[in-house]
């Protein structure tokens, strides 16, 4: 199982809004693939799924905020 | 740092969403490091992924009938208007080999701009909070980027025609209610936008930070 985290993005940015999800919730997804877009002030940016695997559990929608540190999904690997 | 600078000229704006697009794969191979797009496109309103559509304040008919085109884009911000008037530059950066810091990429682009427009004695300045550059409260330059794989792209237009100002009241840019100002229009006389290109390019020279990039290649056995 392996957590995708939201990452330090910068300075005095804590927070970032998801605005896509490229899979959904029990998709097996590969490692580098774009797995989510997320946005801060004026920039737009990915985070790469981690390691192939089925995305199990997506714990915040597009829209939602989320703080850095904060878990946004589960990959459950393919092992 | 190894920059390419590739001036697209006057330009529907579809054709150089797509050349950026060419760019950052070409960047993403690492052929060339950087890239620095530099055009102007015919009138255009594109949104952000933060935007409302209550910003876009003129109805379609509007819009068809002064030819301008709509465009939804993954770059972060609101809605904003392109026009020939301005001087657009898209970096592709890649940021493997700098600090991998969002904040510190806008507050960057913002200060080539600031010192773009120091060359003709004008003081922008940012305003907290409002990524962009202002004189006087009014805004000269816009910024809306988009990150993947902390490669960099879309970017910043500054608005040198006093002409174009005009079609900013067909939105609300960035949401908020703003006054835009111009180069021209601070400097009170004509600015042709070829003869200060090569102001802007200059502002884009970034030491390096880290040889993370090398760091990767020397991994993966090349």
């Amino acid at each position: 199982m392996t957590k995708v985290v939201l990452p330090e993005l910068g300075e005095g940015i804590e927070k970032a809004t998801v605005s896509y999800w490229y899979f959904k919730e029990g998709e097996k997804v590969n490692e580098k693939d774009d797995l989510v877009e997320l946005t801060t002030d004026k920039a737009t940016f990915n985070l790469p799924t981690p390691c192939s695997g089925t995305l199990s559990e997506i714990f915040f929608r597009e829209g939602d905020a989320v703080n850095v540190g904060e878990v946004l999904a589960i990959i459950l690997d393919n092992t | 740092m190894e920059m390419e600078v590739f001036d697209l000229g006057l330009i529907d704006y579809k054709n150089a969403w797509v050349f950026q697009k060419e760019t950052f794969k070409a960047v993403k191979s690492r052929n060339p490091r950087h890239a620095l797009i530099l055009c102007r496109h015919y009138p255009v309103i594109t949104l952000g992924r933060g935007v409302d559509r209550k910003n876009i304040l003129a109805d379609e008919s509007t819009l068809v009938l002064k030819q301008i085109g709509l465009y939804e884009v993954e770059r972060g911000g609101d809605v904003t208007y392109h026009g020939p008037g301005q001087l657009i530059a898209y970096p592709v950066f890649n940021l493997g080999y700098f600090k991998k810091d969002i904040s510190l990429f806008l507050r960057y682009l913002e200060e080539a701009i600031i010192e773009f427009l120091y060359d003709f004695g004008i003081k922008g300045t940012r305003l907290a909070g409002l990524t962009g550059v202002w004189v006087d409260n009014q805004k000269i330059a816009s910024i809306g980027i988009a990150i993947r794989n902390w490669i960099t792209f879309h970017g910043l237009s500054v608005n040198i025609k006093e002409a174009d100002l005009d079609n900013f009241s067909l939105i609300k840019p960035c949401g908020m209610d703003i006054k835009m100002t111009s180069l021209e229009t601070l400097l009170g006389r004509n600015i042709e936008i070829d003869d200060v290109k090569e102001n802007l390019i200059s502002k884009f020279k970034r030491e390096e930070t880290n040889d993370e990039g090398s760091f990767a290649r020397v991994r993966r056995g090349n």
